[in-house]
This record gives structure tokens, sequence and C-alpha cells, in this order.
């Protein structure tokens, strides 16, 4: 017999692997960023010259200066209205599909889902000119519903797709249970399926907001208005044909990630949380 | 009553349909008809050539068959090392340990930060002076192996192998995340069943975890594989072009065609045969899974 | 149940009342005044644009809408879908290369100003450098079969060429008076720097455009223009003596050290910091350049020449012309006021300006005397100037693109300039046949 030391010792040794593993990964993750953070307050002459990753004197004028100068205002209401809209939309239209291609029978379920997995794989490369052409047709150029539009269809086979592969592993038992209750297909997405893939809904949800949230060569082109255009536009005013403001460009940058952590952070719970409780609210 | 359910059904796939159909197919028939076609994307003709452009990529475009090998091999690094790490971390992360919230929050650093950012400062990392700060370079010689040393980024052999060693580090936040979300809906009574039957942790991870995570493994597996098309941005970040073809993928070759040598057509047929290779690739992969469950 | 739809119809309704609100707001801007809208790239030119639009609005009661689309590569695809969906502005740029440029106005797009520009004997287009409005003319009888005219507006104008850090000549023992003048000078140089742990020669030669350039100017110096134009005509193949010590001067750089490592993975914007923070000699760059060097290092010394010779046959070229021109939309309603507009803002008083704030040369000849010395330096050489939008012919793309990749390829050591130019030939020669 090995004595409990033994086997103590060995949980120990296997932690300490482990943690040592996990840290070394995040160091690889956190230093970018860190370095993002430092360089935008550094200045332009300092910011290659001046090797140290922090800055002697901490500009903190450049978040100002990025904010005004990119007039990051007015992008940032768009951004935030754009994805919101675009996931609230992926999020219903890709998890009623989701659920019908995993759970409902009709004629021609095969080739449809067919249809949409391969969408998600043929690039097309001059979907940009096809869209302007089309959303002028349409009447949406130029208005943020048709860039809505466009963006919730390029998230939506994906979307499908993930969202198909978690509800195809959930266990049928609570819809059985749930449609002896009375419900009707469209309660049970509502009440049992939706509940039961938070965590996949979590993924779907940072997946395309992230998406959304980087998107600009297509709001690029089907926006003529300053009105319309999301943040990213402005990050581009830093990075010009010549002269790139390295710190002020740094500096927006860091102010676009920051939403997208709060959205992880508020979306991680749900992937972590996961099904049991789902289940029991449900 | 039994049309009225089936109608139902069509129901809840109805919206996606029609944003699919006005969105993605009017607009694909439109690509795909402009392969047949040479045109330069500005004048209002075109000149049918039927199957030429397709021809020329086939026969005739060395460049394109080299950039479709190098986008194979990112993909291959991206599917097993990236994988392969995504899904080691969101498995200790699954698990009872210290500090798994903060892990959490930082793996997903990665996949958020711009594409700018992560070839600036892995290009200053990996460079030698005076373009960078060598680190690789210097913990080579530090580990006593100095022969090693070379310009990771700069050397024709090793340029493509950084390149997609980098994206893998960019992407594997998304797969650690699709992992996680994948483990989480394990229910845990299956391990505490087994536990008590007398099953160590190996085993439950081979007898419950693996075969529970299949289906989670080919998602990840396919989206892996559409990610290497988005390898192109860090690839102009890191080498700021193709490297004399040593890292180009396809679309890099496709929007020169597009836009530096005007031949709309063209990159559009490039288009549709990289979609057709893409389909092949992710429907072995969907066959292979298939084998995988039932076997 | 019920419920449930209640919950979803107000959640669609809100959704969809959103939708319609949003271009809403949008639509009453001001319709009552004149406007006119300009597209372009130049990102870093907005403030100036702006500050000159309101100037002109003052002066004459126009609103001039300058509207900034960047980066560049997003920009062109933006004005060439717009083409096809006839939403092109009243003026806008256009970037991409001559052949390009000769459909647009084959297809009715840009507005032919040669009128405009003659009236009051030639005052308008007299106030130029010609080789700024070379880039936007068609001769008669081009190649293109374009109308022959004038199709755009320089704004400023570029050059490329060398520049040399002083200071690190003087570190070397050189006498920073004396640039080197020959190729062979150049290469001498090699092993001086190598031994002081400097680099040589930066450029932006990861995005290939540059390693044309570059390539250009030695054959413009060894062959002459003539049998440059000839080879892209194709009477003589890219395998002849000349070319093969055209490419082969890469080889020469390469091996003597001159390039700096990792010139072919290096976009301009790397080789402008390593420049810029004094750790590279030489650096081969446009005009533009004034600007960032003084952004990132106000102390920096540098001289500019043209690259050094490499033959005595012919004289050194450099790239250079109009560094951006505005295009009017033929289609456009505005075009009379459009054109006034571009006159206002090509005078020498606006020129003066915008090159002031943003060291740029001015397009407009009679305000030269008023810019930096080291920007008159880059202007003086405007006579060297050629470029490819004034040959009137021009070469495949795909040729190019496979001569600067081949000239990467012996950068790299990968193919000898023999093997680079038989393969670009034999390139060549299938665009050829595929014309005929």
């Amino acid at each position: 017999m090995k004595s409990p030391i033994y086997y103590k010792t060995k949980k120990i040794t296997l932690n300490v692997l482990i943690h040592l593993f996990l840290i070394s990964v995040a160091v690889s993750c956190l230093f970018p960023l860190v370095w993002m953070i430092f360089a935008s307050f550094k200045t332009q002459d300092t910011i290659f010259k001046d090797a140290a990753l922090i800055p002697k004197v901490f500009h903190f004028e450049n978040y100002y200066l990025a904010w005004v100068k990119g007039g990051f205002g007015r992008y940032f209401l768009n951004s935030i209205f754009y994805t919101v809209s675009v996931v609230i939309g992926i999020v219903i239209i890709s998890s009623l599909a989701a659920y019908a291609f995993s759970r409902l029978q009709f004629p021609g379920k095969n080739l449809l889902f067919v249809m949409f997995l391969v969408a998600m794989m043929i690039p097309i490369p001059g979907s940009f000119v096809a869209l302007y052409i089309l959303l002028n047709k349409l009447h949406l150029r130029n208005t943020p519903a048709g860039y809505i539009l466009c963006m919730i269809n390029v998230g939506l086979s994906t979307s499908i797709f993930l969202l198909k592969t978690f509800f195809d592993k959930m266990p049928k038992e609570l819809e059985d249970a749930a449609r002896i209750d009375g419900c009707t297909k469209f309660g049970i997405w509502w009440h049992v399926a939706l509940p039961l893939s938070k965590p996949v809904l979590a993924v779907v949800v940072i997946f395309n907001a992230l998406n959304v949230w980087n998107e600009y060569i297509l709001a690029l082109i089907i926006f003529d208005s300053k009105g319309f255009m999301p943040l990213q536009v402005a990050l581009q005013t830093f990075q010009g044909e010549f002269v790139t403001n390295y710190p002020l460009l740094m500096a927006g940058l860091t102010i676009t990630v920051l939403p997208i952590v709060l959205v992880y952070l508020f979306m991680q719970k749900y992937i972590i949380k996961g099904v049991m409780q789902g289940a029991v609210v449900g | 009553m039994r049309l009225k359910s089936t109608l139902e059904n069509y129901l809840f796939i109805l919206p996606a349909v029609v944003i699919f159909f006005i969105f993605y197919v009017i607009p694909f028939l439109w690509v795909f008809q402009l392969g047949f076609y040479n045109w330069d994307g500005i004048l209002p003709t075109k000149t049918f050539v039927g199957l030429g452009n397709f021809k020329d990529i086939i026969f005739n475009d060395p460049s394109w068959w080299r950039s479709i090998r190098n986008a194979g091999f990112i993909t291959f690094i991206a599917l097993t090392l990236q994988n392969a790490l995504a899904f080691l971390l969101a498995w200790a992360c699954d698990r009872q340990i210290r500090l798994k919230n903060f892990y959490r929050l930082i793996f997903f650093i990665p996949p958020i930060l711009s594409e700018l950012v992560v070839g600036m400062v892995w290009g200053f990392i990996i460079r030698d002076n005076p373009q960078g700060a060598g680190l690789i370079n210097r913990g080579l010689v530090a580990l006593g192996l100095p022969n090693l040393v070379r310009g990771w980024l700069s050397d024709k052999s090793t340029v493509l192998t950084t390149v997609a060693l980098i994206h893998s580090w960019k992407g594997f936040g998304w797969g650690f995340l699709i992992f996680l979300a994948g483990l989480q809906t394990i229910p845990r009574e299956l391990y505490e069943a087994a536990k008590v039957d007398g099953a160590n942790a190996w085993q439950s991870f081979t007898k419950i975890t693996i075969p529970l995570m299949v289906p989670v493994v080919v998602l990840a597996a396919i989206l892996t594989v559409l990610g290497t098309m988005q390898a192109f941005v860090l690839i102009i970040g890191l080498v700021g072009g193709e490297f004399a073809g040593h890292a180009s993928v396809p679309v890099l070759r496709i929007l020169a065609s597009m836009r530096y040598s005007s031949r709309f057509g063209y990159a559009c047929s490039q288009g549709i045969i990289f979609g057709v290779i893409l389909i092949v690739v992710s429907f072995m992969q969907y066959r292979f899974s298939k084998k995988a469950r039932q076997g | 149940m019920r419920r449930l739809l209640f919950k979803f119809s107000i959640l669609f309704s809100v959704f969809c009342f959103l939708f319609s609100a949003l271009p809403g707001c949008a639509k009453k801007e001001g319709m009552a005044k004149k406007t006119i809208t300009v597209w372009h790239w130049m990102t870093d030119r907005e403030p100036a644009f702006q500050e000159l639009a309101s100037r002109y609005e003052a002066e004459t009661g126009i609103k001039i809408n300058f509207e900034l689309y960047a980066p560049s590569d997003a920009y062109s695809q933006k004005v060439r879908a717009a083409a096809q969906g006839a939403n092109l502005p009243d003026v806008f740029g256009i970037l991409d290369t001559k052949k390009d440029f000769a459909s647009f106005v084959k297809a009715g797009y840009v507005l032919n100003l040669a009128s405009y520009m003659q009236e009051n004997n030639n005052s308008w287009k007299n106030s130029f450098f010609d080789k700024a409005l070379a880039v936007s003319e068609f001769s008669e009888g081009n190649s293109y079969g374009v109308l022959p005219g004038i199709y755009g507006v320089p704004i400023d104008i570029m050059t490329i060429q060398m520049v040399y850090n002083k200071n690190l000549f003087k570190q070397l023992g050189l006498d920073s008076k004396k640039p080197p003048s020959t190729f062979q000078e150049l290469i001498d140089m090699g092993k001086l720097i190598k031994s002081a742990h400097l680099v040589g020669m930066v450029s932006g030669w990861g995005e290939v455009w540059m390693i044309d350039c570059f390539a250009n100017n030695y054959a413009f110096n060894i062959m002459g223009k003539d049998k440059v134009i000839a080879t892209i005509k194709g009477l003589v193949p890219y395998t002849d003596p000349d070319w093969i010590k055209v490419l082969g001067l890469f080889k020469d750089m390469q091996d003597a050290g001159i390039l700096s490592d990792g010139m072919i993975a290096m976009v301009n914007k790397t080789a402008e910091q390593l420049f810029a923070t004094e750790k590279s000699v030489f650096a081969f760059n446009g005009s533009w350049c004034v600007n960032v060097y003084k952004g990132m290092n106000p102390d920096l010394d540098y001289g500019v020449i043209l690259p050094p010779k490499a033959s005595e046959n012919f004289p050194m070229a450099i790239w250079g012309g109009a560094g951006s021109s505005f295009m009017v939309n033929a289609k456009s309603e505005n075009k009379e006021e459009a054109v006034k507009f571009l006159r206002w803002f090509t005078n020498s008083n606006q020129q003066a300006y915008l090159s002031e704030v943003t060291n740029n040369l001015p397009a407009n000849k009679e305000c030269l005397n008023k810019i930096p010395e080291v920007l008159a330096q880059f202007a003086k050489s405007i006579e060297y100037a050629t470029h490819p939008n004034v040959w009137d012919v021009s070469e495949f793309p795909t040729v190019i693109e496979a001569l600067d990749k081949g000239i990467q390829s012996i950068i790299i050591g990968e193919k000898t300039p023999q093997q680079v130019a038989f393969e670009v030939q034999k390139i060549k020669e299938r665009e050829l046949a595929k014309k005929r």
C-alpha cells in the first residue's frame, strides 16, 4: 500500500504541472494586450525608439485625442446598434432553423441543411460588388437595415451549424416531458431548447458580436454617409496611406477591445453554468 | 393535421431561408456566372470565355496551386496543434482547478486582438535586432542551441511554419471556447456514476469524455478549416505580402486577381474552385466523424 | 403560447422600428444648399481638406462634402462598386492602373477636362507640372482606345528616390556630402556597413510594387526608355542580357549585404521606422516620407539622392508624377460647379496651404518656392520622373507580378536572374498569345 502522502504529492505535482502549462500559455496571451495598452500611452517618437515596455511618461491624453479625432462617439453608438441587432437577429433566426434541422421533420430538410453548410465554405470574392448591386436594387444601400441584413446572413450558416451540433447532443427526454405538458413546438423551442443550449448560445453571441464589431469593409462599401459608419472605420483614420499614428491607433484599439471583453465576460458565465441549472429553470 | 404540422415546421426555417436566398444565393449566382466571363470589374461589357478561366487556373497557374498547398499546411498545423492545445486547456479549465476563471478570460484574448497588433507584437518578439527583440533566437542561444538560430520570419524554409504557428496561437481561443461549452454540457452524473463503478480518471476520460465530444471536435475542426481563410490578414501583418510565394494563401491570390490585375471573372473562378476544395475537405471530415461515432 | 407570440411580436416590432428609424433621421441633411460630394482615401489630409472646404463655402456658398474612405484597398473597391450601381459622387479619385482608369473613362464615368484646362490660353493647364497632368492624360492614338483628353486634376506630386542618413555616414567615416553616385560605390559600402552592425538599405519590398519601381529605374538606366517600352510591346524579350543585368543588380545588393535582413518581408511602414530611428543607412522611399520621418524623429538629418547609376548608357529615371488626382463624374448634375471647385482647389494659395500642412509636394508649380528644403530636393528631381501611367502602353499585370515575385526569389537566393528572366518571358508569351 502506498501512503496517503504519496497520493497527495502526486496530486500536487500534477496540479503544479497543469498550472505551469496554463500560466505559460496565459502569459503569451496577455503580453500583446499589455503591450498594446502601454503603447497607447506613448508618443509617436518614443513608441519605437523607447524599447522599454512601460513608458516613462504616461500620455493619457491619447485616449481623449483618439476619441475626439476619430469621432468615436457617433461610431461607437452605431457599432453597438449594429452588433446588438445582428446578434439578436442571428440568435433568433439561427436557433429556430437549427432546432428545426435537429428535431423536426419536413421535406427537403437535408438538402437545405447541406446548402447552408456549403454556403459556409465558399468564399465569394466579388460578394461586395454583388451585395452592393443587390442592395441598390432593393433600395437598402446606404441604410442600416441593409447592412444589418447582410451581416445577419454572414453569421447565419456558421451559427446554424454550431447550434445544430449541440441540439443533436441534447437529451430528448425534457422535450418529451414538455410536449406531454402541452407545450407547442414554439413553446418547446423557447422554454426547453434555448435554455438548455445556453453555453452554445453564448458561443454564438460572442462569435457574431466579434464578427460584426470588427467588420468595416462591407460598411465602407455600402455606406456613403459618415453617420452610418461603424467604429472600425474610425480606426482606419489613424493608419493612413503613409502615416500611421501608432499611439492614437493603440488607444483606439484599446477602446474598441473593451466592449468585446465585456461581452465575453458576461457571456462566459453561461458557458460555465452549463446545462444543469438551465434544465432546472426551464 | 399532418400538413399543418409540416407547415409549422417550415415556419422555423423560413426567416433563415429567406435571408439566405436573398443575401447569399443571389450574389453567389452572380459570382458563379461571372466565373465564365472575362471582366475587369469596371467596363459595362463582359466577354464570355466559357471554361477558359477554370482551365487557366487548373493548368497554367502554379502560384494558385502553391497557395492552396500553403493553406493546406497552415490548416494541418491548426487542426493538430491548435485544436490539441485548445482541448487540453479546455479540459484543464473544466476541472476543479484554482484560477480557472482567470484562465478562461485570458485564453480568449488572442481572438479578440486585432491582427495588426498581433502582427506587430509577434514580429517584434521574433525578429532580430534592429527590427525586434529576437526573443526566440536569444532563447535558443541560452538553451545551448545556437545552430537553430535563424530569421524565423525572413528565411524561406521557416516563414510559413512561423506564420502557421502564430495563426494557431491566435485561433485556439475559439476551439477552447467551443470545447469548454461541449465539456460543460456533459452531465456530471455520468462522471460520478463512473467513479462509483470504480473507473479512474483516464478511463472516464476515454469512455465518457471522448465519445461525447466527437461531434464537438468535428465542429471545431470544420471551423478551424474555415478559420484558415482568415489567415491572410495575419500574413500581411507579419510578412507584408506573399514572400515570393512562400506565404501566399488562396484569399491573397483571389484579392490579387480582383484588385491588382483587374481580372474579376478570373477571381470569381478562383473563389469557386477554392470553395469546392473546402467543401470536399469538410465533407471528408464529416464522413470521418460519422464513422468515428459509429465505431 | 399566446404570451410567447406576443413577446415575440413586440421584440420584432421594436426591431423593425429601429431599422426604419435610423435612415429616417439622416435624410434631412441640408437640401437647400448646393453640395458637391468628394470621395477620397487620404486619411492624413482629411483635416486640411475640411479646412479648405469651409473656406470655399465661406467664399462661394457652395458646400463641399469631403467623404473619407480608408484603407485605399477598400476605397478602390467602393469606387468600382459605386460605378456599377451608378452612384459615383461628383468628384472622386481612381487609384488603379492606367488600364483600369481607361476602363472608367470608356464606360463614361469620367469627364474630359481638356476644354476647361485650355480656357484662357491654357492657364489652368499651365499651372501644373506636365508630369503631374500626364498620368491622367490620354494622347492621340493611345493604345487604350480612349478619346484623347485630360481626365483628372492632380492635387499633389511625388517622386520615389533614395534617402541616406547623414549622421550614420559620419559614423562610418564617410563624407556626408558625398553619397554614392555609382552602383559600384553603393555595393562597396556593404562591407563597411556590415562591420558597423548597421542596416544598409530598407524599403517596403514585401508589398511588391516598390520592387517594380526600383527595377524600372535601373531598366531605364541600363537600356533606355525605348527598349523598356519595346519590351512591354513584346518586341524585346525579358531574357535580353540587359534585363538579366537589371535582375542581377538585386543579387549584387543582396550579396554585398546592402539589403536589410528580411527585406522581402518588410512593409514600407516598418522600413520607415528603421530609417527614422537611425538604424538604416539608406532607404528607398517616396516623397511622402518627409512627413513620416518628421513625425517619428524630428531631428533626423538626411539627404535625398537619385538611385546611384549602374550604367553610363542612359540617364537614371525615377518614378514620379501625380501623387493623387481627382476626377469629375461625367454623369453628375453638378459637374460645372465641381470643375469650378477643383480649379479653386488647385490654385496656388490652396496648393501652398495643402503642401504646408501635409508636407506633400504641390502639383501647382507656381508655389514651389514656398516649400521646405528636404521637400524641395524631392521636387527638383521631378525632371527625372517617369511612371508606367505615362507610357501609353502597359504591361500585363501577371507579367509585372511574375517579375516582382521573381526578384523576391532572387533576393532570398532561391532563383538566379536567368531563371527569373526565363519564367517572366514565358508568362509574357502566354499573355501575348491569349491577346492575339
